[in-house]
């Protein structure tokens, strides 16, 4: 409940302060409108509250029931993806991050590191340029460009597509690099085996509660830039304990791309995911397609 | 702004449902959005309006039913109640809380005509 004005419990916050409730039950006049300036006070904040308008006249039609998840669409191609990979033995990982967090330096050790011992691939998603794709081609490992233009986040299609024109070789690692956006690639499955969360000590130790739904989202969290910890104020021990609160099945690995700390760790992690990957894609057909979560 | 692609899903999800049920207009469309869910129901309503534009459900109400959202605290060995991913648990006060409802994003139904 805000403490200034005493208005409901919401979701997001302006000034760390809540809104009046916009949209009242039952009352068919009040047409909801994307954003509301509300108090005195002069917060806004944006969407929460019961949200119920009711439809007027609801005795005069007929109620179809749907029961489809909005994301239906994007799940199914998901599962498309997975049962790909899956057949294949390839360990698909998810990247995301805010930007600048260092996804892309990281992958570039990351695959140095690998390449001897493993193919790896790598679909690059960002909103304009192929400037992440060339610096991980310089690696030697093959690199797929994908430009969202205004879109914030990868989907299911855009990966679908690129797996076609990528062809991992089976029992090979494929890195997705994800748009750098801490919010909306959480909600959209890719057909990953897990999603890695990169978090440098460059950002708020806090991020795991501001941005909750990634966080819960993925299955390992980086925090990278390890290196910068004597420069900058950010408390490891606090957000990893604000990350286990969203998320208490987490796996947390300190690294840092540029020295290579802690490395061993996240090779070890990733060595492990592809022999579960590959021991999955030997078994009988029909026991291999569930390929994880 | 990933509503604008929950939007179209929702458009989507109309437009087969219109094509195979043969209805013209869509009075209202249910949603039912977990609590937990990670998206903004205010977002949601204003892509919503523009998405719907020149389809079957164009001027239609949009009806959001908020589904609690619930945990598995593995300390208590019982599920509760949780309005965030962070919440502990309102009985002990652990962080433990798996989160096991309240993530949903379904349409649930349309009111046609």
């Amino acid at each position: 409940m805000c403490n200034v004005c005493g208005c409901g419990a919401g979701e997001t916050r302006i000034d760390g302060h809540l809104q009046e409730e916009g949209v009242r039950q039952g009352r068919p006049g009040d047409a909801p409108t994307g954003w509301r300036v509300a108090h005195a006070h002069g917060a806004v904040h944006y969407g929460h509250g019961p949200a119920g308008a009711q439809a007027p006249g609801m005795s005069q039609a007929r109620m179809l029931s749907i029961e489809k998840g909005i994301l239906s669409r994007n799940d199914a191609l998901a599962e498309e993806n997975r049962h790909w990979l899956a057949g294949r033995g390839i360990l698909a990982l998810n990247l995301v991050s805010s930007p600048g967090a260092g996804k892309t330096t990281l992958l570039v050790r990351t695959i140095q590191a690998l390449q001897a011992r493993v193919p790896v691939s790598v679909v690059e998603g960002d909103q304009q340029t192929s400037f992440d794709a060339e610096r991980i081609r310089a690696t030697g490992a093959p690199a797929l460009q994908i430009n969202t233009g205004k879109g914030c986040h990868l989907d299911a299609l855009m990966v679908g597509q690129a797996l076609g024109r990528l062809a991992p070789p089976a029992e090979s690692v494929l890195l997705i690099e994800n748009v750098g956006n801490l919010v909306c690639p959480a909600a959209f499955d890719l057909g990953e085996r897990a999603k890695v969360v990169v978090l440098s000590v460059t950002e708020g130790d806090d991020k795991p509660l501001k941005y909750p739904d990634m966080f819960a989202a993925a299955s390992l969290m980086l925090i990278n830039k390890t290196d910068l910890l004597p420069y900058v104020d950010f408390n490891v021990d606090k957000a990893i304990d604000f990350a286990l609160r969203v998320n208490p099945a987490l796996v947390v690995i300190p690294v840092s791309a540029t020295t290579g700390a802690g490395f061993d760790a996240w090779l070890d992690w990733v060595g492990a995911h592809l022999d579960e990957a590959r021991a999955a894609a030997r078994l009988p057909a029909g026991l291999a397609v569930d390929g994880g979560a | 702004m990933h509503e604008m692609s929950l939007a179209e899903g929702i458009r989507q999800i109309v437009e087969e449902a219109a094509r195979n049920q043969g209805f013209g207009r869509v009075r209202t469309v249910v949603l039912e959005i977990g609590q937990l869910a990670a998206v903004e129901p205010d977002s949601l309503r204003f892509c919503f309006d523009a998405v719907m534009k020149g389809g079957p459900a164009d001027g239609a109400v949009l009806q959001i039913d908020r589904v609690p959202g619930r945990g598995w605290c593995a300390q208590c060995a019982a599920h509760v109640d949780i309005a965030e991913l962070y919440d502990p648990c309102p009985r002990c006060g652990s962080y433990r809380v798996q989160v096991s409802g309240g993530t949903e994003m379904r349409v649930k139904e349309l009111e046609i005509e």
